[in-house]
C-alpha cells in the first residue's frame, strides 16, 4: 500500500511476469530437490504445450474452458461478488447441453442442434447461479457461501442424474448415450483442413472462436453499456449506486445470472466440444481455476485471455512433464499450478513496491497525464 | 529531555517530495515552537497532508530534513515518528468502532499476553488525562454509541498515549458542530500550556484566528508565508492562501419567489431499527427561494435528505413536488425522483455523490446513466459523455482541466465541483445540497455559493444542509432548524442570528415564529 500508483502498463503487464517468474522460480527450486533438472523440465513442459505435433491444439482448448470461467468470475467481481459457483454452473451448464442434444440431435440439423446446445447451457449455468444470487438480492445470504454449497448439489444431482435417467442403456457406467454427428461442434483441424490449412488433429474445436466472441461482449457490455455501467457502479460503491436509483436486487440477480451463463458455456467445449457425451466431472476443476484466471488477468478480458493461455498451457505442458520423467507427477504439476495462482493471486502486488520504485525515476519526468 | 530546551519543538529543511508528475512538497521549511499552537492553512491540494504524512512517517521524503528538538531524525515509520515524541489525529478517524474507548486506547500498547495489566494501565492513562487536560471520556462507552466529538477526543488521547510532545491534527474541526468545537479549542490549549506542542492543519480561518499562536500558509506544494496570528488578518490569510483577493461575503439575490415547488407535510421517517428519525416536518420552498435546514449534525438532517432524494421512503407524512406526491403508500426512488426535476447534491460526496475508482466522464452520468445523458442509443455513447464530461469541467472550472482523471484523484472542492455540476446540468426545479462546502476550500467556496446563487436567480427552489452557521447564514432566505428529528424553528433569515439558531438547534423551540 506504502508505495505510488503503477501505470498501467507496469500494473498489468510487468507485475503479472513478475510474478510467474518468481513462481517458476520456486518451481524450479522444488523440481531440483525432487533431483531432476528444472531447466530441462521447463524445457519439456513449453515444448509440451507449445512445440510437438498436436500440444498447441490441446493447450487451446484447455484454455478455451478457461476463458468462460474466467470471464465468468471476473463479470460477478465487477459487481463486487465473488462467484465460487462456477463449477457448479459449469456442471448445470453441461447437463443443459446434455438435455439439448439428447431431446433433439434425432431430427435438428447440426446448423440449428449446435446453436440450440450452446443456448441451453448458458441457459443452466445461469439458472443455477439465479438462486444464490437471489437469496443474496433478496436475503442478504452471502454468495461465497450459496455457491459454494451449489457447488456440492451440482455435483450430486449430476451422479444421480448420469447414474439414473441420463444413463445410456444397457450400460453401467455413469455416462449419456454418444450425441449424434450433427451435434458435434466442429473441430478446429477439420476447419482449418477445409481451408486447405492442415494442423495434427486435437480436440481443438469451434468454441474457441466462440470463447474469444464472448470475451468481445463481455468487454462490451461490461464498459460500454449501461447495465454494464449500473453493474460496474454497484460494484464500486454501493451507496453511489443507491443515490443514482439503480435496482440494486435487479442488477445483482442479473450479474449473477450473467456469470452463470457464462461458466455453463463451457460445456460448448467440455461437452460439445470433445467427448460428445455427457460424463461425470467432465469440469475438472475449471470452474475453480477460473477464479484465479480472473485474478490474473485483473478481471479484463484481455487478461483473462492470456491467462488463460498460459493455464491452458500448464495442463497440457503438465501432462507431458508427468510422462516424461519418473519422479515428476501429475501431483507436482498441480504444485507448480499452485505456485502461480499464489504468486498471482494472493501475492499479486508483492512485487509492486519495489516495482513503483524501479519505475519512479522514469515515469516522473514524464508529464501530467492528458 | 531536559538541559537547555531548544527553542523549536519541530523543524523542517528543504523537505522536497513528488508523486509521479505532481510536486506535492516543494522545499519545504517550517520551524514551530516548542509549547505552542501552529496552524497550517492552504486550499484543498496545497500539499499539507503530504507534509504531514511525511513528519508522522506515512511517506518518505525524496529531499530534506526533519529535527525534533533540535536533533535530526530519520522518521522512516509510524512506530517511529510515535517513539520520537509525534502523535497524530487524522481526518478521518482510525478507531474500531465495535470497541470501547478503552481498548481503542489500548490496541497496540498491549504489552503482556494477557490483557489484565495493560487495562488497569489504560484506565489510569485515560483517567489522569480526562483531569489534566480536561479530555474527559468514559472509558467503558462503546466507541460507535458516542457522538463525533468525543471520537475524537478519544483520537487524541490514543495520540498522547505514548507521550507525545507533538500533536499533528489534520482538519479536527471538519465533523464537529459549532459547540463541540469550542469545547476542543480549549481542550487544545490545556495542553498547550502543558507544553505540548500543537500542528493544527485546516483551511478554516476562523479557527486560524481563534486559535493559533503562528501561522504557515502554503500554496501549491509551497510554504508561501509565516506569521505570527496576532499581526495578521483572515483577509491577508485568504489572500496568501488562493494567491489573490477573496470575496467572503456572498452576493445574495434577492428574488421575488414564485410558486411552491417543494411542498413536504408531517414528514416522518423510520430507520432499519425502528427508531423514528424524522418527527413531523412542515415546509415549503418556492422557486427561486433557498431554504437552509440547520441544526447540530446528526439530528434527522441526512435523514430528511434520504427521503426527499428517494433513497428511503417517508413513514408518513407527504412530499409534493409540483403535481406529484410522495408519501408512505407512494414511495418515488432516487430515479424517480430525479424524473420530476429534483437534483441532489449528497452530503458524502465519496460514498455517494461520487464512484471514487471511475473517471471524472463515468461520473458526469452518475444517476443519469439510463437517460439522454449516456447517449441516445443502447450503448453508452463515449464520445457524448465525454463531451459532457468536458463541458462540465470548464464550465465549473474543475483543476486539473480534464475529466479524465478517477475521481479519488480530484481535492474536495474539485470533487465537489463535478458533483454540482451534473446535479445542475439537468435544470433541476429542486435542488437538495448537503453539507456543500464541507473539505473545500476558500476558492471553490465561493464558486460554489455563486453557482447556488445563480440557481437560485433561475428560479430553482434550493434546500441547503449545512451544519456551518456562517454558511447558513449568508446564503439563506429561510432557515429551518432541526434538532433530534423535530423542526425547532422555520424563521427568515432577517429575523436570525447565531444566538437565536443556537438555541433552537439545542431544541427550544422558536413560539410564534414558525411560518
Amino acid at each position: 500500500m506504502n508505495h505510488a500508483p503503477l501505470p498501467a502498463w507496469a500494473d498489468i503487464g510487468l507485475l503479472p511476469l513478475l510474478n510467474i517468474l518468481a513462481a517458476l522460480v520456486v518451481s524450479g527450486l522444488i523440481i531440483a530437490a525432487i533431483g531432476e533438472d528444472p531447466f530441462r523440465a521447463m524445457a519439456v513442459l513449453f515444448q509440451g504445450a507449445f512445440l510437438t505435433s498436436n500440444g498447441l491444439g490441446y493447450t487451446l482448448y484447455y484454455t478455451t474452458n478457461f476463458i468462460f470461467t474466467g470471464l465468468a468470475v471476473a463479470v460477478a467481481f465487477h459487481a463486487a461478488m465473488f462467484n465460487i459457483g462456477g463449477e457448479g454452473q459449469a456442471y448445470l451448464g453441461g447437463l443443459g447441453a446434455g438435455v439439448a442434444v439428447l431431446m433433439a440431435d434425432s431430427f435438428l440439423p447440426g446448423l440449428l442442434l449446435i446453436p440450440f446446445a450452446v443456448i441451453f447451457s448458458a441457459l443452466f449455468g445461469a439458472a443455477w447461479a439465479f438462486i444464490p444470487g437471489w437469496l443474496q438480492a433478496k436475503r442478504g445470504s452471502h454468495i461465497v457461501i450459496t455457491t459454494i454449497m451449489f457447488n456440492f448439489i451440482a455435483a450430486s444431482l449430476m451422479v444421480s442424474l448420469l447414474a439414473g435417467p441420463l444413463m445410456r442403456e444397457g450400460q453401467g457406467a455413469p455416462e449419456t448415450r454418444p450425441f449424434a454427428e450433427a451435434a458435434q461442434m466442429p473441430y478446429m483441424h477439420e476447419m482449418l483442413g477445409a481451408l486447405g490449412i492442415v494442423v495434427p488433429r486435437s480436440p481443438l474445436n469451434l468454441s474457441l472462436l466462440i470463447a474469444l466472441a464472448v470475451a468481445a461482449l463481455v468487454w462490451f457490455i461490461i464498459w460500454r453499456t449501461r447495465f454494464g455501467y449500473a453493474l460496474r457502479a454497484m460494484g464500486a460503491s454501493p451507496g453511489a449506486a443507491e443515490y443514482a436509483g439503480m435496482n440494486t436486487v435487479r442488477i445483482t440477480v442479473l450479474a449473477l445470472l450473467f456469470s452463470g451463463g457464462l461458466a455453463g458455456l463451457m460445456a460448448s467445449n467440455a461437452v460439445l466440444g470433445e467427448p460428445h457425451k455427457l460424463v461425470l466431472n467432465f469440469t475438472g476443476g475449471y470452474g475453480f481455476t477460473g477464479i484465479a484466471v480472473a485474478l490474473m488477468g485483473r478481471n479484463h478480458p484481455v487478461g483473462i485471455i492470456l491467462a488463460a493461455l498460459l493455464f491452458g498451457a500448464l495442463t497440457q505442458g503438465g501432462t507431458e512433464l508427468d510422462f516424461e520423467f519418473q519422479t515428476i507427477t501429475r501431483e507436482t504439476v498441480q504444485v507448480v499450478q499452485g505456485l502461480i495462482i499464489l504468486f498471482s493471486g494472493a501475492l499479486a502486488y508483492l512485487f509492486a513496491p519495489m516495482v513503483a520504485r524501479l519505475i519512479a525515476p522514469f515515469t516522473a519526468k514524464k508529464g501530467a497525464p492528458a | 529531555m531536559g538541559g537547555s530546551a531548544p527553542a523549536f519543538a519541530l523543524e523542517v529543511r528543504g523537505i522536497d517530495k513528488s508523486f509521479g508528475p505532481v510536486h506535492a512538497n516543494r522545499d519545504i521549511n517550517l520551524q514551530v515552537k516548542a509549547g505552542s499552537i501552529h496552524g497550517i492553512i492552504g486550499e484543498n491540494g496545497a500539499g499539507k497532508s503530504t507534509l504531514m504524512n511525511i513528519l508522522y512517517g506515512m511517506y518518505q521524503a525524496d529531499r530534506g530534513e526533519i529535527l525534533i528538538g533540535g536533533e535530526p531524525v530519520r522518521i522512516t515509520s509510524s512506530a517511529v515518528a510515535i517513539r520520537s515524541g509525534i502523535g497524530m489525529v487524522h481526518q478521518h478517524f482510525m478507531l474500531v468502532a465495535p470497541f470501547t474507548v478503552l481498548e481503542n486506547v489500548m490496541l497496540g500498547a498491549e504489552k503482556d499476553f494477557l490483557l489484565k495489566a495493560s487495562v488497569s494501565a489504560t484506565r489510569a492513562l485515560i483517567e489522569r488525562m480526562g483531569r489534566d487536560y480536561g479530555l474527559a471520556v468514559d472509558p467503558d462507552a462503546k466507541v460507535e454509541d458516542l457522538p463525533v466529538g468525543l471520537q475524537q477526543r478519544v483520537e487524541i488521547v490514543k495520540a498522547l498515549r505514548g507521550g507525545a510532545r507533538i500533536l499533528i491534527l489534520d482538519e479536527p474541526t471538519g465533523v464537529l458542530t459549532p459547540q463541540e468545537t469550542e469545547g476542543f479549542f480549549q481542550i487544545l490549549r490545556a495542553l498547550r500550556d502543558e507544553g505540548v506542542t500543537i500542528l493544527l492543519i485546516t483551511h478554516k480561518l476562523q479557527e486560524i484566528m481563534a486559535l493559533t499562536d503562528q501561522v504557515s500558509v502554503m500554496r501549491r506544494g509551497e510554504m508561501v508565508a509565516h506569521r505570527a496570528t496576532a499581526e495578521t488578518s483572515r483577509e491577508e490569510l485568504a489572500e496568501l492562501m488562493v494567491g489573490r483577493k477573496v470575496l467572503l461575503n456572498v452576493e445574495r439575490p434577492e428574488i421575488a419567489p414564485g410558486a411552491p415547488a417543494l411542498r413536504v407535510s408531517g414528514l416522518r421517517n423510520r430507520d432499519r431499527e425502528g427508531v423514528e428519525r424524522l418527527k413531523g416536518l412542515d415546509f415549503e420552498i418556492r422557486a427561486g427561494e433557498l431554504l437552509a435546514v440547520a441544526g447540530v449534525s446528526g439530528n434527522g438532517q441526512t435523514e430528511l435528505l434520504d427521503v426527499l432524494a428517494g433513497i428511503a421512503a417517508p413513514s408518513a407524512g407527504k412530499i409534493e413536488i409540483g403535481n406529484a406526491v410522495v408519501d408512505a403508500e407512494h414511495p418515488r426512488n432516487p430515479a424517480e425522483m430525479r424524473a420530476l426535476g429534483l437534483s441532489h447534491v449528497p452530503e458524502d460526496r465519496h460514498h455517494r455523490g461520487l464512484i471514487l475508482p471511475f473517471d471524472g466522464e463515468e461520473n458526469c452520468i452518475l444517476g443519469f446513466q439510463d437517460g439522454e445523458a449516456a447517449g441516445a442509443g443502447f450503448a453508452i455513447d463515449k464520445a457524448h459523455v465525454a463531451a459532457r464530461a468536458a463541458r462540465h469541467v470548464e464550465e465549473f472550472d474543475v483543476r486539473p482541466p480534464t475529466a479524465k482523471l478517477r475521481a479519488a484523484q480530484y481535492s474536495g472542492g474539485n470533487q465537489q465541483k463535478l458533483v454540482l455540476a451534473r446535479e445542475i446540468d439537468a435544470a433541476p426545479k429542486v435542488l437538495l445540497v448537503g453539507q456543500p462546502t464541507r473539505g473545500v476550500d476558500i476558492g471553490a467556496i465561493e464558486f460554489i455559493y455563486q453557482r447556488l446563487m445563480r440557481l437560485k436567480a433561475a428560479g430553482c427552489a434550493i434546500l441547503l444542509v449545512s451544519v456551518e452557521l456562517e454558511e447558513v447564514l449568508s446564503l439563506a432566505d429561510r432557515i429551518l432548524v432541526m434538532s433530534n428529528g423535530e423542526q425547532t424553528g422555520l424563521i427568515d433569515r432577517k429575523d436570525a442570528d447565531e444566538r437565536s439558531l443556537g438555541l433552537m438547534m439545542a431544541g427550544v423551540t422558536a413560539e410564534g415564529k414558525a411560518a
